[in-house]
Protein backbone atom coordinates (compact mmCIF):
# COMPACT_ATOMS: atom_id res chain seq x y z
CA UNK A 1 0.00 0.00 0.00
CA UNK A 2 1.33 3.37 -1.03
CA UNK A 3 2.18 5.84 1.74
CA UNK A 4 0.85 9.26 0.80
CA UNK A 5 2.30 11.04 3.81
CA UNK A 6 5.63 12.10 2.22
CA UNK A 7 3.79 13.61 -0.73
CA UNK A 8 1.29 15.53 1.36
CA UNK A 9 4.14 16.75 3.57
CA UNK A 10 6.06 17.91 0.50
CA UNK A 11 3.10 19.91 -0.77
CA UNK A 12 2.35 21.32 2.66
CA UNK A 13 5.95 22.50 2.91
CA UNK A 14 5.89 23.98 -0.60
CA UNK A 15 2.56 25.70 0.06
CA UNK A 16 3.59 27.30 3.38
CA UNK A 17 6.99 28.31 1.98
CA UNK A 18 5.47 29.91 -1.11
CA UNK A 19 2.95 31.97 0.84
CA UNK A 20 5.58 33.24 3.27
CA UNK A 21 8.04 33.94 0.46
CA UNK A 22 5.45 35.93 -1.46
CA UNK A 23 4.93 38.19 1.54
CA UNK A 24 8.67 38.57 2.19
CA UNK A 25 9.76 38.96 -1.44
CA UNK A 26 7.50 41.84 -2.48
CA UNK A 27 9.04 44.47 -0.16
CA UNK A 28 12.50 43.02 -0.77
CA UNK A 29 12.12 43.09 -4.58
CA UNK A 30 10.61 46.58 -4.40
CA UNK A 31 13.60 47.80 -2.42
CA UNK A 32 16.07 46.15 -4.80
CA UNK A 33 14.31 47.52 -7.88
CA UNK A 34 13.89 51.12 -6.75
CA UNK A 35 16.48 51.98 -4.13
CA UNK A 36 20.06 52.89 -4.88
CA UNK A 37 22.24 51.98 -1.98
CA UNK A 38 25.80 50.98 -1.27
CA UNK A 39 24.86 47.76 0.49
CA UNK A 40 22.52 46.70 -2.32
CA UNK A 41 25.09 44.57 -4.21
CA UNK A 42 25.83 42.67 -1.01
CA UNK A 43 22.15 41.96 -0.38
CA UNK A 44 21.67 40.91 -4.00
CA UNK A 45 24.60 38.52 -3.71
CA UNK A 46 23.28 36.99 -0.52
CA UNK A 47 19.86 36.44 -2.06
CA UNK A 48 21.40 34.78 -5.11
CA UNK A 49 23.76 32.52 -3.13
CA UNK A 50 21.34 29.56 -2.95
CA UNK A 51 21.44 29.42 -6.76
CA UNK A 52 25.08 28.36 -6.78
CA UNK A 53 25.82 27.06 -3.28
CA UNK A 54 25.47 23.29 -2.70
CA UNK A 55 22.27 22.89 -0.62
CA UNK A 56 24.29 20.85 1.87
CA UNK A 57 26.36 23.93 2.71
CA UNK A 58 23.25 25.95 3.50
CA UNK A 59 21.83 22.99 5.43
CA UNK A 60 25.07 22.51 7.35
CA UNK A 61 25.18 26.08 8.62
CA UNK A 62 21.49 26.06 9.45
CA UNK A 63 22.06 22.85 11.38
CA UNK A 64 24.82 24.50 13.36
CA UNK A 65 22.77 27.64 13.97
CA UNK A 66 19.61 25.81 15.03
CA UNK A 67 21.36 23.20 17.17
CA UNK A 68 20.28 23.38 20.83
CA UNK A 69 23.97 23.15 21.72
CA UNK A 70 24.49 26.62 20.28
CA UNK A 71 23.69 30.03 21.74
CA UNK A 72 21.21 30.90 18.96
CA UNK A 73 19.49 27.50 19.13
CA UNK A 74 19.26 27.73 22.91
CA UNK A 75 17.83 31.22 22.70
CA UNK A 76 15.20 30.09 20.16
CA UNK A 77 14.21 27.20 22.41
CA UNK A 78 14.14 29.23 25.59
CA UNK A 79 12.41 32.38 24.35
CA UNK A 80 10.16 31.17 21.54
CA UNK A 81 9.93 27.48 22.35
CA UNK A 82 11.12 26.70 18.81
CA UNK A 83 13.08 23.59 18.02
CA UNK A 84 14.20 24.11 14.45
CA UNK A 85 16.40 21.05 14.02
CA UNK A 86 14.55 17.96 12.81
CA UNK A 87 11.21 19.73 12.74
CA UNK A 88 8.74 20.99 10.13
CA UNK A 89 9.28 24.62 11.20
CA UNK A 90 13.00 24.21 10.61
CA UNK A 91 12.31 22.89 7.13
CA UNK A 92 10.15 25.94 6.38
CA UNK A 93 12.98 28.29 7.39
CA UNK A 94 15.49 26.32 5.33
CA UNK A 95 13.15 26.34 2.33
CA UNK A 96 12.56 30.09 2.64
CA UNK A 97 16.27 30.75 2.30
CA UNK A 98 16.77 28.10 -0.34
CA UNK A 99 13.94 29.32 -2.63
CA UNK A 100 14.27 33.04 -1.95
CA UNK A 101 15.95 33.95 -5.28
CA UNK A 102 13.25 32.12 -7.22
CA UNK A 103 10.64 34.46 -5.79
CA UNK A 104 12.65 37.68 -5.55
CA UNK A 105 14.25 37.69 -9.00
CA UNK A 106 11.10 37.54 -11.16
CA UNK A 107 9.32 40.15 -9.03
CA UNK A 108 12.36 42.42 -9.02
CA UNK A 109 12.71 42.31 -12.78
CA UNK A 110 8.95 42.81 -13.11
CA UNK A 111 9.23 46.07 -11.15
CA UNK A 112 12.36 47.12 -13.02
CA UNK A 113 10.70 46.59 -16.41
CA UNK A 114 7.72 48.80 -15.63
CA UNK A 115 8.02 52.30 -17.02
CA UNK A 116 9.07 54.58 -14.14
CA UNK A 117 6.46 57.08 -15.28
CA UNK A 118 3.65 54.78 -14.04
CA UNK A 119 4.79 55.16 -10.45
CA UNK A 120 5.45 58.87 -10.91
CA UNK A 121 2.05 59.46 -12.51
CA UNK A 122 0.36 57.79 -9.54
CA UNK A 123 2.35 59.92 -7.07
CA UNK A 124 1.43 63.09 -8.93
CA UNK A 125 -2.22 62.04 -8.75
CA UNK A 126 -1.77 62.12 -4.98
CA UNK A 127 -1.62 58.37 -4.41
CA UNK A 128 0.43 57.02 -1.51
CA UNK A 129 3.24 54.51 -1.98
CA UNK A 130 0.99 51.74 -0.68
CA UNK A 131 -1.90 52.55 -3.03
CA UNK A 132 0.53 52.87 -5.92
CA UNK A 133 2.02 49.48 -5.09
CA UNK A 134 -1.28 47.63 -4.71
CA UNK A 135 -3.36 49.36 -7.37
CA UNK A 136 -0.80 50.17 -10.06
CA UNK A 137 2.51 48.30 -9.74
CA UNK A 138 1.48 44.81 -8.61
CA UNK A 139 -1.48 44.46 -11.02
CA UNK A 140 0.84 45.31 -13.89
CA UNK A 141 3.44 42.68 -13.04
CA UNK A 142 1.03 39.74 -12.68
CA UNK A 143 3.05 37.49 -15.02
CA UNK A 144 6.16 38.07 -12.87
CA UNK A 145 4.21 37.33 -9.68
CA UNK A 146 2.89 34.11 -11.20
CA UNK A 147 6.38 33.09 -12.32
CA UNK A 148 7.77 33.77 -8.84
CA UNK A 149 5.03 31.81 -7.10
CA UNK A 150 5.27 28.80 -9.37
CA UNK A 151 9.06 28.63 -9.47
CA UNK A 152 9.32 28.84 -5.69
CA UNK A 153 6.67 26.19 -5.27
CA UNK A 154 8.29 23.83 -7.76
CA UNK A 155 11.75 24.48 -6.40
CA UNK A 156 10.66 23.70 -2.83
CA UNK A 157 9.15 20.43 -4.02
CA UNK A 158 12.54 19.52 -5.48
CA UNK A 159 14.46 20.28 -2.31
CA UNK A 160 16.74 17.52 -1.02
CA UNK A 161 20.07 18.57 0.42
CA UNK A 162 18.83 21.20 2.86
CA UNK A 163 16.05 18.92 4.12
CA UNK A 164 18.43 16.04 4.62
CA UNK A 165 20.83 18.15 6.64
CA UNK A 166 18.42 19.88 9.00
CA UNK A 167 15.29 17.75 8.79
CA UNK A 168 16.52 14.24 8.75
CA UNK A 169 13.99 11.54 8.05
CA UNK A 170 11.13 11.67 10.54
CA UNK A 171 7.86 10.33 9.05
CA UNK A 172 5.10 12.97 9.10
CA UNK A 173 7.54 15.62 10.32
CA UNK A 174 10.40 15.95 7.91
CA UNK A 175 10.27 12.94 5.59
CA UNK A 176 9.36 14.64 2.32
CA UNK A 177 8.96 12.90 -1.03
CA UNK A 178 12.49 13.51 -2.29
CA UNK A 179 13.96 11.93 0.87
CA UNK A 180 11.53 9.03 0.62
CA UNK A 181 12.67 8.29 -2.93
CA UNK A 182 16.28 8.19 -1.77
CA UNK A 183 15.28 5.92 1.09
CA UNK A 184 13.41 3.49 -1.12
CA UNK A 185 16.31 3.24 -3.53
CA UNK A 186 18.68 2.60 -0.64
CA UNK A 187 16.55 -0.35 0.39
CA UNK A 188 16.35 -1.49 -3.26
CA UNK A 189 12.63 -0.86 -3.38
CA UNK A 190 12.66 0.47 -6.95
CA UNK A 191 8.93 0.11 -7.58
CA UNK A 192 8.00 2.47 -4.74
CA UNK A 193 10.79 4.91 -5.70
CA UNK A 194 9.44 4.94 -9.22
CA UNK A 195 5.90 5.71 -8.10
CA UNK A 196 6.98 8.73 -6.05
CA UNK A 197 9.35 9.91 -8.77
CA UNK A 198 6.74 9.64 -11.47
CA UNK A 199 4.20 11.60 -9.42
CA UNK A 200 6.71 14.38 -8.75
CA UNK A 201 7.77 14.41 -12.40
CA UNK A 202 4.22 14.72 -13.71
CA UNK A 203 3.15 17.34 -11.18
CA UNK A 204 6.16 19.63 -11.66
CA UNK A 205 5.86 19.27 -15.44
CA UNK A 206 2.23 20.36 -15.29
CA UNK A 207 2.99 23.32 -13.01
CA UNK A 208 5.76 24.65 -15.23
CA UNK A 209 3.72 24.02 -18.39
CA UNK A 210 0.95 26.12 -16.90
CA UNK A 211 3.32 29.06 -16.39
CA UNK A 212 4.59 28.93 -19.94
CA UNK A 213 1.07 28.64 -21.33
CA UNK A 214 -0.26 31.54 -19.32
CA UNK A 215 2.71 33.89 -19.65
CA UNK A 216 3.14 32.99 -23.30
CA UNK A 217 -0.42 34.12 -23.97
CA UNK A 218 -1.65 30.65 -24.97
CA UNK A 219 -4.32 30.66 -22.31
CA UNK A 220 -6.73 33.53 -22.39
CA UNK A 221 -6.83 34.57 -18.81
CA UNK A 222 -7.67 37.54 -16.70
CA UNK A 223 -4.16 38.88 -16.50
CA UNK A 224 -3.74 39.38 -20.21
CA UNK B 1 1.79 83.42 -9.67
CA UNK B 2 4.55 80.86 -9.89
CA UNK B 3 8.04 81.73 -8.85
CA UNK B 4 10.98 79.37 -8.73
CA UNK B 5 14.74 79.18 -8.68
CA UNK B 6 16.31 75.79 -9.11
CA UNK B 7 19.89 74.63 -8.76
CA UNK B 8 20.89 71.09 -9.53
CA UNK B 9 24.01 69.25 -10.53
CA UNK B 10 22.96 67.10 -13.50
CA UNK B 11 24.89 64.02 -14.54
CA UNK B 12 24.65 62.89 -18.12
CA UNK B 13 26.59 60.29 -20.04
CA UNK B 14 28.64 63.08 -21.66
CA UNK B 15 29.54 64.53 -18.27
CA UNK B 16 27.92 66.74 -15.70
CA UNK B 17 26.60 70.26 -15.84
CA UNK B 18 25.19 72.77 -13.40
CA UNK B 19 21.55 73.72 -13.80
CA UNK B 20 20.66 77.12 -12.39
CA UNK B 21 17.42 78.72 -13.55
CA UNK B 22 15.13 81.36 -12.13
CA UNK B 23 11.69 82.01 -13.64
CA UNK B 24 8.51 83.89 -12.63
CA UNK B 25 5.18 83.16 -14.27
CA UNK B 26 1.83 84.89 -14.07
CA UNK B 27 -1.34 82.89 -13.64
CA UNK B 28 -2.86 81.92 -16.99
CA UNK B 29 0.39 81.97 -18.96
CA UNK B 30 1.28 79.26 -21.44
CA UNK B 31 5.07 79.11 -21.62
CA UNK B 32 7.60 76.91 -23.34
CA UNK B 33 10.97 75.72 -22.12
CA UNK B 34 12.99 75.53 -25.31
CA UNK B 35 16.44 74.12 -25.92
CA UNK B 36 18.48 71.18 -27.09
CA UNK B 37 17.95 67.82 -25.46
CA UNK B 38 20.14 67.53 -22.39
CA UNK B 39 19.83 71.25 -21.63
CA UNK B 40 17.91 70.46 -18.45
CA UNK B 41 14.32 71.26 -19.51
CA UNK B 42 12.83 67.97 -18.37
CA UNK B 43 14.78 68.17 -15.12
CA UNK B 44 13.11 71.52 -14.41
CA UNK B 45 9.66 69.98 -14.87
CA UNK B 46 10.59 67.02 -12.70
CA UNK B 47 11.82 69.31 -9.94
CA UNK B 48 8.61 71.34 -10.12
CA UNK B 49 6.62 68.12 -9.80
CA UNK B 50 8.69 66.90 -6.84
CA UNK B 51 10.02 63.88 -8.74
CA UNK B 52 13.57 65.21 -8.50
CA UNK B 53 15.02 67.02 -5.53
CA UNK B 54 16.94 70.23 -6.32
CA UNK B 55 20.27 70.96 -4.64
CA UNK B 56 19.17 74.47 -3.73
CA UNK B 57 16.60 77.17 -4.52
CA UNK B 58 12.88 77.58 -3.91
CA UNK B 59 9.50 76.94 -5.53
CA UNK B 60 6.42 79.00 -4.69
CA UNK B 61 3.07 78.39 -6.37
CA UNK B 62 0.21 80.78 -5.67
CA UNK B 63 1.52 81.72 -2.27
CA UNK B 64 2.24 78.14 -1.25
CA UNK B 65 5.84 77.07 -0.59
CA UNK B 66 6.54 73.75 -2.38
CA UNK B 67 10.24 73.80 -1.87
CA UNK B 68 12.63 75.96 0.07
CA UNK B 69 16.20 74.91 0.60
CA UNK B 70 16.84 77.38 3.39
CA UNK B 71 13.71 76.51 5.36
CA UNK B 72 14.15 72.81 4.56
CA UNK B 73 10.72 72.52 2.94
CA UNK B 74 10.16 69.81 0.35
CA UNK B 75 6.60 68.84 -0.54
CA UNK B 76 6.21 65.32 -1.93
CA UNK B 77 4.65 64.97 -5.42
CA UNK B 78 1.44 63.78 -3.73
CA UNK B 79 0.99 67.14 -2.01
CA UNK B 80 1.64 69.36 -5.03
CA UNK B 81 -1.39 70.47 -7.00
CA UNK B 82 -0.38 69.91 -10.58
CA UNK B 83 -1.03 67.88 -13.70
CA UNK B 84 1.83 66.20 -15.57
CA UNK B 85 1.78 64.82 -19.08
CA UNK B 86 4.48 62.27 -19.81
CA UNK B 87 6.01 61.57 -23.18
CA UNK B 88 5.02 57.90 -22.87
CA UNK B 89 1.50 58.80 -21.62
CA UNK B 90 1.91 56.72 -18.41
CA UNK B 91 -1.60 55.31 -18.54
CA UNK B 92 -2.16 52.41 -16.16
CA UNK B 93 -2.41 49.33 -18.41
CA UNK B 94 -4.50 47.38 -15.90
CA UNK B 95 -7.33 49.92 -15.97
CA UNK B 96 -9.77 50.97 -18.66
CA UNK B 97 -9.90 54.58 -19.85
CA UNK B 98 -12.71 55.32 -17.42
CA UNK B 99 -10.96 53.55 -14.55
CA UNK B 100 -7.81 55.56 -15.23
CA UNK B 101 -9.84 58.75 -14.79
CA UNK B 102 -11.69 57.45 -11.73
CA UNK B 103 -8.38 56.47 -10.13
CA UNK B 104 -7.34 60.13 -10.29
CA UNK B 105 -10.52 61.27 -8.54
CA UNK B 106 -10.03 62.07 -4.83
CA UNK B 107 -12.48 60.26 -2.56
CA UNK B 108 -14.39 63.35 -1.47
CA UNK B 109 -14.77 64.90 -4.90
CA UNK B 110 -17.97 64.47 -6.97
CA UNK B 111 -17.49 62.52 -10.19
CA UNK B 112 -19.20 65.05 -12.47
CA UNK B 113 -15.77 66.12 -13.71
CA UNK B 114 -15.21 62.64 -15.19
CA UNK B 115 -18.24 62.91 -17.45
CA UNK B 116 -17.26 66.44 -18.37
CA UNK B 117 -13.73 65.45 -19.38
CA UNK B 118 -14.91 62.37 -21.27
CA UNK B 119 -17.19 64.68 -23.23
CA UNK B 120 -14.57 67.40 -23.76
CA UNK B 121 -11.82 65.00 -24.88
CA UNK B 122 -14.27 62.95 -26.98
CA UNK B 123 -13.54 59.74 -25.14
CA UNK B 124 -17.08 58.40 -24.83
CA UNK B 125 -16.59 55.61 -27.38
CA UNK B 126 -13.25 54.64 -25.87
CA UNK B 127 -14.03 54.76 -22.18
CA UNK B 128 -14.23 51.02 -21.62
CA UNK B 129 -11.11 50.16 -23.58
CA UNK B 130 -7.74 49.33 -22.11
CA UNK B 131 -4.86 51.70 -23.03
CA UNK B 132 -3.11 49.06 -25.15
CA UNK B 133 -6.07 49.11 -27.53
CA UNK B 134 -5.76 52.86 -28.19
CA UNK B 135 -3.64 54.77 -30.67
CA UNK B 136 -0.91 57.13 -29.42
CA UNK B 137 -3.09 60.20 -29.94
CA UNK B 138 -6.02 58.63 -28.12
CA UNK B 139 -3.77 57.59 -25.25
CA UNK B 140 -2.43 61.11 -24.88
CA UNK B 141 -5.99 62.48 -24.85
CA UNK B 142 -6.80 60.11 -21.99
CA UNK B 143 -3.63 61.11 -20.18
CA UNK B 144 -4.56 64.77 -20.59
CA UNK B 145 -8.05 64.13 -19.24
CA UNK B 146 -6.60 62.20 -16.32
CA UNK B 147 -4.17 65.02 -15.50
CA UNK B 148 -7.13 67.41 -15.25
CA UNK B 149 -9.44 65.36 -13.03
CA UNK B 150 -8.14 67.06 -9.89
CA UNK B 151 -8.44 70.50 -11.54
CA UNK B 152 -4.84 71.48 -10.86
CA UNK B 153 -3.86 75.13 -11.35
CA UNK B 154 -0.57 74.13 -12.98
CA UNK B 155 -0.09 71.81 -15.95
CA UNK B 156 3.34 70.47 -16.93
CA UNK B 157 3.80 69.00 -20.40
CA UNK B 158 6.98 67.02 -21.09
CA UNK B 159 7.19 66.82 -24.89
CA UNK B 160 3.71 65.35 -24.91
CA UNK B 161 3.25 65.27 -28.67
CA UNK B 162 6.67 64.12 -29.79
CA UNK B 163 5.62 60.51 -30.40
CA UNK B 164 2.62 61.46 -32.54
CA UNK B 165 2.21 62.08 -36.24
CA UNK B 166 1.58 65.54 -37.65
CA UNK B 167 -2.20 65.27 -37.93
CA UNK B 168 -2.58 64.01 -34.36
CA UNK B 169 -0.33 66.79 -33.11
CA UNK B 170 -2.49 69.48 -34.62
CA UNK B 171 -5.57 67.91 -33.11
CA UNK B 172 -4.01 67.63 -29.67
CA UNK B 173 -2.73 71.18 -29.83
CA UNK B 174 -6.37 72.24 -30.18
CA UNK B 175 -7.32 70.24 -27.11
CA UNK B 176 -4.42 71.72 -25.16
CA UNK B 177 -5.41 75.28 -26.05
CA UNK B 178 -9.04 74.60 -25.25
CA UNK B 179 -8.43 73.17 -21.79
CA UNK B 180 -5.80 75.77 -20.99
CA UNK B 181 -8.40 78.51 -21.52
CA UNK B 182 -11.40 76.67 -20.14
CA UNK B 183 -9.77 75.76 -16.82
CA UNK B 184 -7.65 78.91 -16.47
CA UNK B 185 -4.47 76.88 -16.23
CA UNK B 186 -0.89 77.97 -16.05
CA UNK B 187 0.90 75.67 -18.43
CA UNK B 188 4.59 74.89 -18.89
CA UNK B 189 5.50 73.01 -22.05
CA UNK B 190 8.81 71.40 -22.90
CA UNK B 191 9.20 71.30 -26.66
CA UNK B 192 11.52 71.97 -29.54
CA UNK B 193 8.88 71.98 -32.26
CA UNK B 194 8.59 75.51 -33.70
CA UNK B 195 5.04 74.86 -34.95
CA UNK B 196 3.85 73.77 -31.59
CA UNK B 197 5.57 76.57 -29.73
CA UNK B 198 4.25 79.27 -32.06
CA UNK B 199 0.74 77.93 -31.86
CA UNK B 200 0.49 77.30 -28.13
CA UNK B 201 2.70 79.48 -26.03
CA UNK B 202 2.95 83.17 -25.24
CA UNK B 203 6.48 83.18 -23.81
CA UNK B 204 9.55 81.09 -24.52
CA UNK B 205 12.40 80.48 -22.09
CA UNK B 206 15.49 79.37 -23.94
CA UNK B 207 17.61 77.01 -21.85
CA UNK B 208 21.17 76.20 -22.84
CA UNK B 209 23.44 73.95 -20.80
CA UNK B 210 21.41 74.46 -17.68
CA UNK B 211 21.20 78.26 -17.92
CA UNK B 212 18.36 80.52 -18.95
CA UNK B 213 19.84 82.44 -21.87
CA UNK B 214 16.84 84.21 -23.36
CA UNK B 215 13.22 85.09 -22.59
CA UNK B 216 11.11 86.17 -25.54
CA UNK B 217 7.91 85.62 -27.47
CA UNK B 218 7.76 82.68 -29.90
CA UNK B 219 7.56 85.13 -32.82
CA UNK B 220 10.79 86.80 -31.74
CA UNK B 221 12.53 83.48 -31.27
CA UNK B 222 11.74 82.16 -34.71
CA UNK B 223 11.82 85.40 -36.73
CA UNK B 224 15.64 85.30 -36.78
CA UNK B 225 15.65 81.92 -38.36
CA UNK B 226 13.34 82.70 -41.30
CA UNK B 227 15.30 82.36 -44.51
CA UNK B 228 14.64 82.51 -48.21
CA UNK B 229 15.04 78.77 -48.68
CA UNK B 230 15.17 75.65 -46.67
CA UNK B 231 16.64 72.25 -47.13
CA UNK B 232 15.76 68.86 -45.82
CA UNK B 233 16.54 65.22 -46.35
CA UNK B 234 14.44 63.19 -48.78
CA UNK B 235 14.50 59.56 -49.73
CA UNK B 236 14.43 58.21 -53.28
CA UNK B 237 11.50 55.85 -53.64
CA UNK B 238 11.77 55.33 -57.38
CA UNK B 239 13.92 56.48 -60.28
CA UNK B 240 13.96 55.78 -64.01
CA UNK B 241 15.40 57.31 -67.14
CA UNK B 242 13.23 59.24 -69.49
CA UNK B 243 14.34 61.32 -72.47
CA UNK B 244 17.89 61.74 -71.30
CA UNK B 245 16.85 62.74 -67.83
CA UNK B 246 16.26 60.85 -64.64
CA UNK B 247 12.79 61.03 -63.16
CA UNK B 248 12.78 60.84 -59.38
CA UNK B 249 10.06 60.14 -56.89
CA UNK B 250 11.13 61.47 -53.49
CA UNK B 251 9.66 61.07 -50.07
CA UNK B 252 10.11 64.37 -48.25
CA UNK B 253 8.51 64.79 -44.84
CA UNK B 254 5.67 62.38 -45.50
CA UNK B 255 4.99 63.90 -48.93
CA UNK B 256 5.90 62.59 -52.34
CA UNK B 257 7.65 64.96 -54.71
CA UNK B 258 8.29 64.33 -58.41
CA UNK B 259 11.47 65.80 -59.83
CA UNK B 260 13.80 65.45 -62.84
CA UNK B 261 17.55 65.78 -62.79
CA UNK B 262 20.21 65.48 -65.49
CA UNK B 263 21.42 61.96 -66.13
CA UNK B 264 25.00 62.78 -65.23
CA UNK B 265 24.01 64.16 -61.87
CA UNK B 266 22.09 61.09 -60.86
CA UNK B 267 24.91 58.67 -61.60
CA UNK B 268 25.19 56.15 -58.80
CA UNK B 269 21.92 57.09 -57.16
CA UNK B 270 19.70 54.25 -56.06
CA UNK B 271 16.29 53.62 -54.59
CA UNK B 272 16.34 54.02 -50.81
CA UNK B 273 19.22 56.49 -50.89
CA UNK B 274 18.90 59.76 -49.02
CA UNK B 275 19.35 63.05 -50.87
CA UNK B 276 19.32 66.66 -49.85
CA UNK B 277 16.33 68.59 -51.13
CA UNK B 278 16.57 72.34 -51.25
CA UNK B 279 13.50 74.43 -51.81
CA UNK B 280 13.15 78.16 -52.25
CA UNK B 281 10.40 80.33 -53.58
CA UNK B 282 10.97 79.47 -57.22
CA UNK B 283 12.70 76.14 -57.53
CA UNK B 284 13.64 72.79 -56.14
CA UNK B 285 17.18 71.45 -56.21
CA UNK B 286 18.22 67.94 -55.34
CA UNK B 287 21.77 66.99 -54.56
CA UNK B 288 23.68 64.14 -53.06
CA UNK B 289 23.33 64.04 -49.31
CA UNK B 290 26.50 64.34 -47.23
Amino acid sequence: MMDWQPLSLTFRLAFVTTILLFIIAIPLAYWLAYVKNRVKPVIETLISMPLVLPPTVLGFYLLLAFSPNNAFGQWLDASLGLRLVFSFEGLVIGSLLYSLPFMVHPIQSGFANLSPSLKEAAYILGKSRWTTLTKVLLPNIRPSLLTGIVLSFAHTIGEFGVVLMIGGNIPGQTKVASITIYDEVESLNYAAANTYSLILFVITFCILLLVYLVNGGHVKSYWK
Amino acid sequence: MIDFRLEKRLNFAEGGQQLDVEIQLEKGQFVTLYGKSGAGKTSILRMLAGLLRPDAGHIGVQGQQWYDYQKNIFLSPQKRQLGFLFQDYALFPNMSVRENLLFALPKDQPDAIIAELIELMELRELQNRRPNRLSGGQQQRVALARALVQKPPLLLLDEPLSALDQEMRLKLQEYLLEIHQKYGLTTILVSHEPNEILRLSDTVYVIEQGQLVNTCTPQELFSDTVSQSFSCIGKIISLFEEEGQVKLKLLVQEQIILHRVAKAKARGWAVGQEVEVELDFSSIRVKKSK
